[in-house]
C-alpha cells in the first residue's frame, strides 16, 4: 500500500510539473507550486514512515514551512507590488511545449530504467518521474520570457531535486539539505530584491532586454 | 444450444433498448441539474422526449439541391450510435454484439457517424454547413487520437483490446491505486466533453454564428430528420458516459447469463449514469465556452493526460 501511495504522490509530481508548464496566470503557477511542495512534504512523510528514516519527517517539516508558506507568501508579495498578475508569454506555443515536454518524460523514463533495476528501495520506480520534473522545470525556465515564472521554475526544479534524493537514497543528511533550502530562501530573496532593480532600468521584466550590454544600441 | 443464444440474443436487445430508450432522458437529466446549478428552475428532466416527439409529428423539409446522401446521413448516424450502444457492455459483458467491435473499432465507429454528419452539412452549401463541418473536423482530429491514447492505458493493463476483458478483469482485480488509471480518467472526461460538444469546446444550447460547431452542422435539418440526429447525439453521450464507466468504475456491472443479477446491474447503472450527469453538469456550469482557437490546447492536454497515464503504467507498473 505505501508503495502504491508513493508512487500516486509521483504521479502527482508529474502532473502539477505539466499544469506548471501549461500554465498561462502567473498567481496560478505560485498556486501550483505551493502544491508541489505539499505533495513533495506528503511523500517524504510516507517514506519516512515506512522505512523508518525519521529524519525525513523533519524534512517534510521544512518543505512545509518554507515551500508551501513563506516561498509562495514571499512570491505573492513581489507579484502585487511588481503588479504583474496578467497573463505570461510563453516563447513557443503551449501546445508544442507539452509535445516537448513529452519526449523530454521519455527520455526521463529512459535514463533512470537501468538505474532503477539495480536498485532495492521502496521508491525506486520513481526515479524517473524525479528526473522529468527537473527536466520539466528546466523546460519551463526556458519557455519563459519574463523573469517571475523564471524563479518559479528555479523552484520547481528545486523540488525535482528534493524528490530525487528522496526517491534515490531516502533522503539527503540533514546538513546538506538546510544549506540547499537555507541557499533557496536567500536566492529567492536576492531575486526579489533583483526584480525591482530590473524594471527600475527596464521598466519591464522581460528579459530579453538584457540581451543587449550596451544601452545605446536601442 | 440454441436456447443459449436466445438467451444471450434477449440480454442484447434488452441493453440496446434500452440505452436507445434512456439516452434522451441522461441528456435531459444534465440540463436539469445544469439548470438547479444555475437557481434556474429548468425543464424537466422529459423534456428531450418532448422535443423528440415534436419534430416527429413535423414534416421534414428539404433544400432542392439536397442529394440523397444528405437524406441518408441521420439514418446512418443513427445506426451508428445504436451500434456503438450495442457494442460498449453497458448493464452485461459478453454480449451477443460485442466481438463485433473492439475499442479500436469503436473509436472507427464514433468517426463513420463523424464523416456523414460532415458530408451532409456540406452538401446542400451553405456557408454555415461548410463553417460547421470544418469546426467539427478540426475538433474531430484532436480528439480522436486523445481518445486512442486514453484506451491505450486499460488495453496495457489487460493486455487485450475487447471491452469484454477490459470490464472483466477490472472488475474482479484486488483493488489497488492506479494513477495512470486516473490520468486516463480525466482525459477521457476531457475527450467527452468535446466530442459531444458540451461547453468548454461548444455550446449546444448557443445558436450565435461565431461560437456554434455542432448547431452549425445540422442547422438545414428538420422534422424527423432533425429528431433522429438529436436522438443519434444522446445515444452517442449516454454511450460515452458508459464507456468511461466501464473503463474506470467497472463495478456492477453483470457477467454473463446470469438474469438474476440483471436487475442490480440495471440499478447500478442508473446510478452512475445519475452521478456522471451531475458531475457533467458541475462542471459545464464552473468552465466558460473557450474561444475556439483554444480548444486545439485543451484537447492538446488531454492528449497529452492520457500519453502520460501510459508512461506512468510503463514505469511504475501501475
Amino acid at each position: 500500500m505505501s508503495a502504491q501511495l508513493i508512487n500516486l504522490m509521483a504521479s502527482l509530481m508529474l502532473l502539477i510539473a505539466f499544469a506548471m508548464l501549461a500554465q498561462r496566470r502567473i498567481l496560478s503557477l505560485v498556486y501550483l507550486f505551493a502544491w508541489q511542495g505539499a505533495v513533495l512534504a506528503v511523500n517524504s512523510l510516507i517514506v519516512g514512515w515506512y522505512t523508518g528514516h525519521h529524519e525525513l519527517y523533519l524534512s517534510a517539516f521544512f518543505t512545509v514551512l518554507l515551500k508551501v508558506i513563506a516561498l509562495p507568501m514571499v512570491l505573492h508579495y513581489l507579484i502585487r507590488r511588481l503588479g504583474i498578475q496578467w497573463d505570461v508569454e510563453t516563447l513557443i506555443n503551449i501546445p508544442a511545449t507539452m509535445l516537448a515536454g513529452i519526449a523530454l518524460v521519455v527520455f526521463a523514463f529512459n535514463l533512470a530504467l537501468p538505474i532503477s533495476q539495480l536498485a532495492e528501495t521502496i521508491t525506486r520506480g520513481t526515479l524517473g518521474i524525479a528526473i522529468a520534473v527537473v527536466l520539466l522545470a528546466f523546460l519551463m525556465m526556458i519557455t519563459r520570457r519574463k523573469a517571475v515564472p523564471q524563479v518559479i521554475g528555479f523552484l520547481a526544479m528545486e523540488n525535482g531535486l528534493f524528490f530525487a534524493a528522496t526517491s534515490a537514497t531516502y533522503g539527503m543528511p540533514m546538513v546538506v539539505e538546510l544549506g540547499i533550502l537555507l541557499d533557496v530562501i536567500v536566492g529567492v530573496l536576492i531575486l526579489g530584491i533583483f526584480f525591482f532593480q530590473v524594471r527600475e532600468a527596464f521598466d519591464s521584466l522581460d528579459l530579453k532586454h538584457m540581451e543587449k550590454l550596451k544601452e545605446s544600441e536601442s | 444450444m440454441t436456447l443459449d443464444i436466445f438467451v444471450s440474443f434477449l440480454s442484447q436487445l434488452t441493453q440496446t433498448l434500452l440505452v436507445v430508450l434512456i439516452a434522451p432522458l441522461m441528456l435531459g437529466w444534465v440540463a436539469q441539474c445544469r439548470a438547479w446549478m444555475q437557481n434556474r428552475s429548468g425543464p424537466g428532466i422529459l423534456q428531450p422526449y418532448r422535443v423528440l416527439f415534436k419534430l416527429l409529428e413535423k414534416d421534414a423539409v428539404l433544400a432542392h439541391n439536397a442529394s440523397p446522401l444528405f437524406r441518408s446521413a441521420p439514418y446512418i448516424q443513427f445506426g451508428c450510435m445504436v451500434l456503438a450502444a450495442s457494442v460498449v457492455p453497458i448493464i452485461e459483458t459478453n454480449l451477443l454484439f460485442a466481438p463485433a467491435a473492439d475499442v479500436i473499432a469503436l473509436v472507427g465507429v464514433f468517426a463513420l457517424a463523424r464523416v456523414f454528419s460532415a458530408l451532409a452539412a456540406m452538401d446542400v452549401g451553405t456557408s454555415f454547413g461548410t463553417l460547421g463541418a470544418r469546426r467539427e473536423m478540426l475538433v474531430a482530429s484532436l480528439s480522436e487520437p486523445a481518445l486512442l491514447m486514453v484506451f491505450f492505458t486499460p488495453l496495457l493493463i489487460v493486455q487485450s483490446s475487447s471491452l469484454n476483458t477490459i470490464v472483466d478483469t477490472l472488475a474482479h482485480r484486488e483493488f489497488a491505486l492506479y494513477p495512470s488509471l486516473a490520468f486516463a480518467a480525466v482525459a477521457f472526461v476531457m475527450v467527452l466533453l468535446a466530442e459531444n460538444a458540451r461547453i468548454p469546446v461548444d455550446n449546444p444550447a448557443t445558436h450565435l454564428e461565431l461560437t456554434m460547431i455542432h448547431e452549425a452542422l445540422i442547422l438545414e435539418y428538420s422534422g424527423r430528420h432533425l429528431a433522429l440526429i438529436e436522438w443519434a447525439n444522446a445515444i452517442k453521450f449516454t454511450t460515452y458516459c458508459a464507456i468511461g464507466i466501464a473503463l474506470f468504475v467497472p463495478w456492477g456491472i453483470a457477467q454473463a447469463g446470469g438474469w438474476q443479477v440483471l436487475p442490480g446491474a440495471i440499478l447500478a447503472l442508473f446510478v452512475k449514469l445519475g452521478v456522471a450527469g451531475a458531475g457533467l453538469a458541475l462542471l459545464e456550469t464552473i468552465s466558460a465556452k473557450m474561444r475556439i482557437f483554444r480548444a486545439p490546447e485543451f484537447l492538446s492536454m488531454a492528449f497529452m493526460l492520457a500519453a502520460l497515464g501510459m508512461l506512468t503504467l510503463l514505469l511504475l507498473g501501475a
